[in-house]
């Protein structure tokens, strides 16, 4: 831990204890989840900490009265399906499946146990099976959807960028994110009146090729919610910048790792709602009662360098309204 | 470890003991290293699941997906032994290429099968604890491929192929026509790794693009531990070694996901996977070392 988590730690630990509301975390019975996930990147290990943080604010801190349990399936789908079995022995209080393949290894494997699950990072818990309606699904399983919202983020590139005529998609034909969000992106497109081109790496060794392959045809880049692009962010990003090409991505993480823009719900905003839902449940609501939400806010990002480095003015109203990394 | 991640690490041990027992069928009985199973695994999945949910019977569609699978690993060695390309890249093409296959046949990267009706829903449904259900079950099925298998392997024909990997001149001598042999053998034995995709789509409730991650490295893991541990002489303990390492290479995984108490995090899972199976494969060697040198000392 660095020291300035470690001083803020102190600091909110020292505030509790001040405080005269004694509902402090010692007060709450000991408690225990366990949190899985499919890949490692930014974007997901940002829904996990927010998730924790939110839990300490409700008070259930970790090491103290609340016992996490954490595993990653590396990408592995075998593993996915060994890290379920595990947690089912476990019997935590709740099972939190961050990521599509995670939180579907983890209901099949539950099965009719009664376990609660709450799943985050999944773009379409209809399509995966995993809730059968997002209101009133009256069954163990909810949590937060983050479909991004295409519709706001194609309206943002035609204020910042005006003069913007044609947008590069590059995704990954095997992400069901991604896959599942093209219709609307398409959708989103034509009304804008842009014209899409699309390049589709399917491995992080395509994605210079995919990039040089737009570079002259496009204005803008335009990035969708996409597992292994959003792990290559870097490398995508210092070569848009090289190209001159303005990058927009579909959530905060990206941002803070080189893209130009975004316009979406944060990730640690999705962690944060996913943090109040698995409290609720541990301070004893029914999951069954818990509707399926997306994360509260949208909020507009914007990476400085990026910024300088194309030259591009802010609108002033943006300016306000923008996080900059 | 907990009863119920053992009883999964089984269960998913015997399922991966079918795609193992492909591998066997490909590198060791054919001597014919083929990729294609990081391919052909998915294949299954996809097949399946797009089957059982336009509406198929799931029996259908788990054999349809194993036809598939056939289908997939004849392309490999026909590419091989019809264009004389060199095994591993004929196989490395048709993996490259399914992953789009994969994707048309799906139409989305991942389908669920949550809800849906699997040739495991009878299982499912009954009164006993689901964890020794399915294992139960995949041991009837596991065992009874092995059969199949071993049956195959010992007839006529079985041995034709098994002289083919073993010196091909020599079969070619002997009248045996070694090609056929090779575009039987691997469409055999990808059609047991996608029967094992299939029954993983229906166990774990999903078929997804990437599930064929890590299929070849644990079929051969499993092959290599096997022989490591039993040294089979005889294809029916060859068969079995295979499966039973399989098992293990799942109970090493398992293990690794409950190492951290050795300050390991979540994400060195695959590097302790990997040193526990090397550790596995070295042991016997290390002990005929220490034996030799003990006789040796013995002698003087």
């Amino acid at each position: 831990m660095s020291n300035a988590n470690l001083l803020k730690n102190t600091l909110q630990t020292l505030l509790l204890t001040l405080s005269l509301n004694f509902k402090c975390s010692a007060e709450l019975p000991p408690r225990s989840i366990a949190i899985t996930q499919f890949v490692d990147h930014v974007a997901v290990d940002t829904v996990r900490e927010a998730l924790l943080e939110e839990l300490a604010q409700e008070g259930y801190e970790e090491g103290k009265n609340l016992t996490v349990d954490f595993e990653n399936a590396q990408g592995n789908a075998a593993t996915a399906g060994q890290i379920a079995r595990k947690f089912i022995g476990l019997k935590p209080d709740v099972i939190v499946a961050i990521t599509t393949p995670s939180a579907q290894a983890i209901v099949k494997a539950v099965g009719k146990d009664d376990i609660p699950i709450v799943f985050s990072a999944v773009t379409d818990p209809l399509e995966a099976g995993l809730v059968s309606s997002l209101k009133d699904h009256k069954g163990k399983v909810t949590g937060v959807m983050d479909a991004p919202p295409i519709k706001e983020q194609f309206k943002f590139i035609k204020t910042l960028l005006p003069a913007t005529k044609t947008v590069g998609v590059l995704y990954n034909p095997g992400d069901s994110g991604s896959v599942s969000s093209l219709e609307i992106i398409r959708e989103q497109a034509k009304q804008q009146g842009f014209t899409i081109v699309e390049a589709t790496p399917v491995k992080s060794s395509d994605i210079q090729a995919a990039v040089l392959q737009l570079v002259g045809k496009v204005d803008v880049l335009y990035i969708p919610l996409d597992n292994m692009l959003v792990s290559a962010m870097k490398t995508l990003s210092t070569t848009a910048l090289k190209h001159h090409l303005p990058l927009f991505a579909a959530d905060s993480g990206s941002v803070e790792a080189g893209a130009l823009a975004c316009v979406g719900y944060s990730y640690r905003q999705a962690g944060i709602k996913t943090g109040e839902m698995v409290a609720e449940i541990l301070k004893g609501k029914d999951p069954a009662e818990i509707d399926v939400a997306s994360p509260a806010t949208i909020d507009i990002f914007i990476n400085k360098y990026a910024l300088e480095k194309l030259k591009i003015t802010l609108p002033e109203a943006v300016r306000r309204q923008a996080q900059f990394y | 470890m907990n009863l119920i991640q053992f009883m999964g690490a089984v269960e998913l041990g015997l399922l991966y003991g079918l795609v193992a027992m492909g591998v066997l069928l490909s590198f060791r009985i054919l001597d014919f290293p083929d990729l294609t199973v990081d391919g052909s695994f998915p294949l299954g999945a996809a097949v399946c699941a797009i089957l059982i949910v336009s509406g198929v019977n799931p029996w259908i569609a788990t054999f349809a997906a194993s036809l598939a699978g056939m289908v997939a690993g004849f392309t490999t060695a026909w590419i091989s032994v019809r264009w004389n390309i060199l095994h591993l890249l004929a196989s490395i093409l048709t993996m490259t290429a399914l992953y789009s296959i994969n994707l048309r046949i799906m139409g989305r990267p991942n389908i669920a099968l949550l809800g849906e009706s699997t040739i495991f829903s009878p299982i499912e449904e009954l009164p006993w604890p689901h964890l020794y259900t399915m294992s139960a079950a995949m041991f009837v099925v596991t065992v009874f491929v092995l059969i199949l298998l071993y049956r195959f392997l010992s007839s006529e024909k079985g041995l034709a192929m098994r002289a083919t990997g073993a010196n091909m001149r020599m079969a070619k001598a002997q009248g045996i026509a070694v090609n056929r042999q090779i575009l039987f053998g691997l469409a055999l034995s990808n059609g047991l790794v996608a029967l094992a995709g299939a029954l993983f789509a229906q166990s774990q409730g999903f078929a997804d693009v990437s599930m064929g991650v890590g299929t070849i490295i644990a079929g051969l893991a499993a092959v290599i531990v096997g022989e490591a541990f039993f040294n089979p002489k005889v294809i029916f303990a060859a068969l079995i070694a295979c499966v039973v390492g399989s098992i293990f290479y799942r109970l090493v995984t398992a293990m690794a996901l409950n190492a951290s108490f050795l300050g390991l995090q979540a994400s060195d899972l695959q590097l302790v996977s990997a040193v526990l199976v090397g550790f596995a494969m070295v042991t016997p060697k290390l002990r005929a070392k220490i034996l030799d040198f003990k006789a040796s000392r013995g002698g003087q």
